[in-house]
């Protein structure tokens, strides 16, 4: 909106009733600062140049939180390496971006592997995880050297046929899962530590000529708040890696930690902050790189330690810009707001109680308020309950820490899909993925001679 | 429509009602606008002093301000006359 010239910019008039001696579940001394800027950049322009709702990456914090991670690691250890956790963030120039910074990639589909084969990477350095690997994805796999991660009994023999029938080596690992203290155990990828079934596939594979293991595996699961997880995770990986020394002397190139480090969002339903809640890289990387060290595992033979950090190398860099459609106020009296993004775009609302706030300034009094998004569905909800200031119809906000996970899993659901743009470390703006339009969405459609007309 | 007397108002917004003993927050649009009631300006007076005051169109207002007086209402801070 435009500001005609001598003239203030006008708040709508609240009114909020004042409840003494109740103790708000917002805790006391709310205050819903403005976010004007990105990397410098006033995000109204942004919006009136590419549009709402609008998808904002910043490359320099990209370029900053791999730097974060590899520091953490590499002052306690001597090898580390990062694969991009390409189902977190997939489009093409967020991972050139890692890619630049020397991530390897790490994929579980074959439609993920040939994006990273697209984006200049070879095989040798792609780590082919996921249990649903095809018959023509592995001997693929196999020829171009990337490190196959099996995950299950049935995809060993399948690959051990390929590399029979074609006549091909394969460099593989296993996805170990184990007991590490959290809940909810995650036995559903991979072959068990404790019950001996992970032994079991690794005796297969070093009885196989064409199988060459390379590394061990976990990923423990998502979100992980707690470090000694991994502390635990990982001091089983070297007791395996150290056995497979001993009997077999033979020295695997790398444990692979998986991913899982968690972001600074707030979960639903946590009650305290992630932004005080959530570990550190340094914290992170101390458990597992002592627990590596301090393993029967010779010094000479120190594996390298591989990461697939996503969501925590991502998550901040991203952020949804977008505009308020109407106000609404409920029957038991709430404010609602609908604003142009809903969970189509932003589908981690469904995990995150999403920091949100408007690029304005305002009075500084908030009022409880939910937060709709623009979807004819009852699922549509961005925030069920926050204090937030009383915004216009016209006027824009913004969410921040939405890079991870919402631009592969958003849904092509009931609309388009909007501009997504990078800012680079020169504070250009480059659109990264063109706003959909009808063409694109139906031109897969066909519609069958008797419907034509 | 007048605003309830017997209502106490301070000079930063705050509202108390001895009647049902509610007290509330305004910001400073809200204020403005329950000062303008208090001294007797009629809905179109306080549209005409606010339209001059503040970047906004008669629109908006209208909305706005519509849903100002059906809050104030809800609380039994406004009385209908």
């Amino acid at each position: 909106m435009t500001k005609t010239m001598g003239k203030k910019m006008f708040e709508r008039p609240t009114i909020t009733r004042l409840t003494p001696g109740m103790p708000s579940k917002h805790g006391v001394g709310i205050a819903v600062a403005s976010i004007q800027f990105i990397d410098g950049l006033k995000i109204d322009d942004l919006i009136e140049k590419y549009g709402s709702p609008l998808y904002i990456f910043s490359e320099t914090v990209i370029r900053k939180n791999v730097e974060d991670l590899k520091r953490a690691f590499t002052v306690r250890y001597p090898k580390i390496q990062i694969a991009w956790s390409y189902k977190t963030n997939y489009l093409d120039a967020i991972c050139r971006i890692f890619h630049q910074e020397g991530s390897w990639a790490e994929v579980v589909s074959g439609f993920e592997y040939e994006k990273a084969i697209r984006n200049g990477i070879n095989g040798e350095h792609i780590i082919f995880n996921g249990p649903g690997k095809t018959e023509a994805e592995l001997l693929k796999a196999a020829k171009d050297g990337a490190y196959i991660h099996i995950d299950h009994f049935d995809e060993l023999f399948l690959l051990a046929k390929v590399c029979q029938v074609y006549d091909v080596t394969a460099r593989v690992s296993i996805r170990v899962n184990m007991d590490v203290g959290i809940y909810p155990k995650w036995d559903r990828f991979g072959f068990n530590f404790e019950n001996g079934e992970a032994w079991d596939a690794i005796n297969r594979i070093m009885a196989n000529p064409q199988l060459k293991l390379m590394g061990l595996h976990t990923h423990i699961g998502t979100y992980i708040m707690t470090t000694d997880a991994y502390r635990i995770a990982a001091a089983k990986l070297s007791e395996l890696a150290a056995s497979v020394a001993q009997k077999f002397n033979h020295y695997i190139a790398y444990i692979d930690m998986g991913g899982g480090f968690a972001s600074r969002n707030t979960l639903r339903g946590a009650y305290l902050s992630g932004e005080d809640t959530t570990p550190s890289f340094d914290d992170y990387a101390d458990a597992i790189t002592s627990a590596v060290i301090n393993s029967q595992i010779k010094p000479d033979k120190l594996p390298t330690i591989i990461l697939e950090t996503g969501r925590a190398l991502i998550d901040d860099a991203g952020s949804i810009a977008g505009t308020v459609i109407a106000n609404k106020r409920l029957t038991d009296g709430r404010r609602a707001l609908i604003v142009d993004v809903g969970v189509n775009l932003l589908f981690t609302s469904f995990w995150y109680d999403h920091k949100i706030n408007p690029t304005q300034t305002h009075s500084g009094l908030v009022e409880e308020t939910v937060i709709y998004g623009p979807l004819c569905m009852n699922i549509d909800v961005i925030r069920p309950s926050l204090m937030f200031p009383p915004l216009k119809v016209g006027d824009h906000f913004v969410i921040s820490r939405t890079g991870a996970y919402n631009n592969t899993q958003w849904l092509q659901f009931i609309t388009t899909r909007p501009n997504v743009i990078l800012i680079d470390t020169n504070r250009q703006t480059h659109i990264i993925r063109k706003a959909e339009n009808i063409d694109n969405l139906v031109q897969n459609e066909e519609i069958p001679p008797h419907l034509v007309k | 429509m007048k605003v309830n007397q017997s209502i106490a108002i301070s000079e930063n917004g705050f509202v108390f009602n001895p009647v049902t003993g509610d007290s509330f927050t305004l910001n400073n649009t809200g204020m403005q606008i329950i000062a303008m009631l208090k001294s007797g300006k009629t809905i179109e007076q306080i549209k005409e002093a606010l339209l001059s005051e503040y970047d906004l169109d008669a629109l908006v207002l209208e909305r706005y301000l519509q849903d100002f007086i059906t809050d104030l209402k809800r609380n039994y801070l406004l009385l209908e006359e």
